[in-house]
């Protein structure tokens, strides 16, 4: 075969397979285990093949590339369709209303969740409301009830802040022994995006809050009407009203086209889909907040409007599922805080019996995803990794050894803030370690 | 930062001769609120004021429904997930027992183990119940089925009737079973060298 005949049948043949919906190289499943192991062994590799064969110009530079349509939204490269939110994999809900979608937080670079991998979580499915027939509304006990159409709302000075988000049940498969394989899995009720909004503080003033007034019940206007009862003082701290994140109006699946916000809260206090607050002097007591959302305490107890997201870490390269080889491998993780900003995250490689500091990258901001960073040397010996983050106000991140002293781990169990540690074995085969 | 923020504001209102109030925040919102909420009277709102305070049962409607009813409702409207008798069925688990469970390892949360107060069932099975149908349900049907799960539950005799009185002066099993939270309930140290593993129970099993 001559060489112009064999290029253009590589480039022939590459095209086929660009374009075919079956694209081996492609395949999701073999990119998500190879992705993080090529790029740590890419140094290696590149010096070792170096020079076998001459590079050839690509095809995508010997041709048109696709031409731009007269309007579109823009989507990720069909290359990165594996990069998705996915249901937990530890057991199959019987029906997906009631049920959670968890972010690929080892395929997320940077502290910002995209708006189609922040963590789902609906009590009734999703509901798409149209914003021209969304009203909100706020009574109870105020000087004089109110209602807002979403137009009249987003005409309010409005503010952006950086803030995660998680879902109290994150981890609450994993605290005794190994159960999901990913961090995915694992710490997936996470995500951390740019919200907008008006300050809820603002439209309370305005309906004039009663002296009496010390809860409101916060009610979503999905098929479960999901309902919480938020202290005042957090409603006129920093609670907002939500209507974008991360630039643009929120998704359907995120409380389009109204959700409260309530920074550093656990998640289901972000009440999605808001459609009223209702001021009185005393909680409510519903399903929501007796029955769900309550952590189990000695002596047959439950804990009862635990509402912060305490200081927490995890390792999220390398992490469960992925594969590494000996050398030169940075240690990439997050830490975050629902009281305030991260201060230090240190990194154990021997299962905790010695710790180094991580390395923070900037911005690090308060209830903020932070990145932390270090690099190591692996000699290819198992090791046991893990993050330890301390917060703004000296909590450091504790292990499950120490929760166990105090709470009652049986069951699905929320507010997992722990320790999470990840094996490599000799084979750089990297899996859950917890328990 | 700020006071530079200030001048410039200052200079903008003197230049413009606007005598608008500038917020120099850093969190804040940006400028004055424009105030447009709508008056709306607490009689409009009726149809979306469906909240029970359930440990006075503040919000309990008028109306009433028999643990018999409650039956027929049940077996029509909730049997096809939930299983006959509450019992379990293909979509979600038992509603009933569990009640004492609490202090063993494995906690068995139903509706009659868990729930303090009779109203956080008519509550929710008013709000958000059928799954396939929320808010179909009259108050007197919601009574009615509410009051048939807290029977199974052995917490209401067979020809009970449950209405905002009956519900507010049932005293449910954990009732008393809550405590608020009082984290930072654990302290750890920042450990550097010669530390305890992460988990003392490792291999160990």
């Amino acid at each position: 075969m001559k060489l112009s005949e064999k290029m253009k049948e590589l480039v022939e043949s590459s095209r086929r397979e660009l374009q075919g919906r079956e694209s081996k190289s492609h395949d999701p499943g073999r990119r998500r285990m190879l992705g993080r192991t090529l790029a740590m062994a890419g140094a290696a590799g590149v010096a070792t093949q170096a020079g076998a064969q001459a590079l050839e110009v690509p095809p995508s530079a010997k041709e048109h590339g696709r031409p731009m349509p007269a309007n579109e939204y823009g989507m990720p490269s069909k290359f990165e369709a594996h990069v998705k939110r996915r249901r937990t994999d530890v057991f199959v809900n019987r029906q997906n209303f009631s049920d959670w979608s968890m972010t690929p937080l080892h395929q997320q670079h940077g502290i910002v969740t995209p708006n189609g991998l922040i963590f789902e979580r609906h009590h009734n499915g999703v509901p798409d409301i149209d914003p021209d027939k969304h009203t909100f509304v706020i009574h109870g006990m105020v000087r004089q009830p109110l209602k807002f159409s979403m137009a009249d709302l987003m005409k309010y000075p409005s503010v952006t802040k950086f803030y995660f988000h998680e879902c109290s049940g994150n981890g609450l498969t994993d605290w005794l022994a190994p159960k999901s394989k990913t961090v995915q899995q694992t710490h997936g009720l996470l995500s951390c995006a740019q919200w907008t909004g008006v300050p809820v503080a603002t439209l309370l003033e305005e309906a004039g809050v009663l002296k009496e007034a010390q809860w409101a019940l916060a009610e979503g206007a999905d098929g479960a009407s999901h309902a919480r009862s938020i202290p005042m003082k957090k409603l006129l701290d920093d609670a907002l009203l939500v209507y974008a994140s991360n630039g643009e109006m929120l998704r359907p699946e995120n409380g389009y086209p109204l959700r409260l916000f309530t920074p550093g809260w656990e998640g289901n206090t972000s009440v999605k889909w808001l459609r009223r607050l209702k001021l009185g002097d005393k909680p409510w007591h519903l399903r929501s907040e007796t029955a769900r959302y309550t952590d189990p305490m000695p002596d047959g107890k439950w804990r009862q409007f635990s509402m912060e997201m305490e200081c927490k870490s995890v390792v999220t390269s390398p992490s469960g599922g992925m594969k590494i080889k000996p050398g030169t491998i940075e240690i990439l993780g997050f830490a975050w805080s629902g009281v305030g900003s991260i201060r230090t995250v240190d990194v154990t490689l021997d299962g905790g019996r010695t710790w180094r500091e991580a390395r923070l990258e900037e911005p690090v901001l308060d209830k903020t995803l932070t990145r932390f960073r270090l690099t190591v040397k692996w000699d290819g010996a198992p090791m046991t990794i893990a993050s330890r983050a301390m917060d703004s106000t000296g909590y450091v991140q504790p292990t499950v050894d120490d929760i166990k002293k105090v709470r009652a781990i049986v069951g699905f169990v929320q507010h997992h803030n722990a320790i999470f540690p990840w094996d490599v074995a000799a084979s750089g085969e990297v899996s859950n370690a917890i328990g | 930062m700020r006071s530079a923020k200030v001048l410039v504001a200052t200079v903008a209102v003197a230049l413009t001769g606007c005598a608008v109030t500038v917020s120099t925040s850093e969190s804040g919102p940006a400028g004055p609120s424009p105030r447009l909420g709508q008056p709306v009277s607490e009689a409009q709102l009726a149809k979306w004021n469906i909240d029970v305070r359930t440990p006075d049962g503040l919000g309990l409607p008028p109306g009433k429904g028999s643990v018999a009813d409650g039956k027929k409702v049940y077996d029509a409207k909730c049997l096809a997930c939930h299983g006959e008798g509450a019992k379990g069925g293909p979509v979600f688990g038992a509603m009933v027992g569990g009640i004492g469970s609490f202090k063993t390892n494995t906690r068995v949360l139903t509706p009659g183990s868990m729930y303090p107060y009779a109203g956080v069932l008519f509550d929710y099975v008013r709000r958000a119940m059928p799954m396939n149908a929320p808010q179909s349900l009259t108050d007197d049907e919601s009574y009615a089925v509410s009051a048939y799960i807290l029977h199974l539950n052995g917490l209401m005799p067979a020809n009970g009737v449950g209405d905002a009185k009956t519900f507010t002066a049932l005293v449910m099993p954990n009732r008393d079973g809550f405590i608020s939270d009082t984290r930072p309930d654990v302290k750890a140290e920042r450990c550097m060298s010669n530390c305890p593993p992460i988990s003392s129970t490792r291999g160990k099993k």
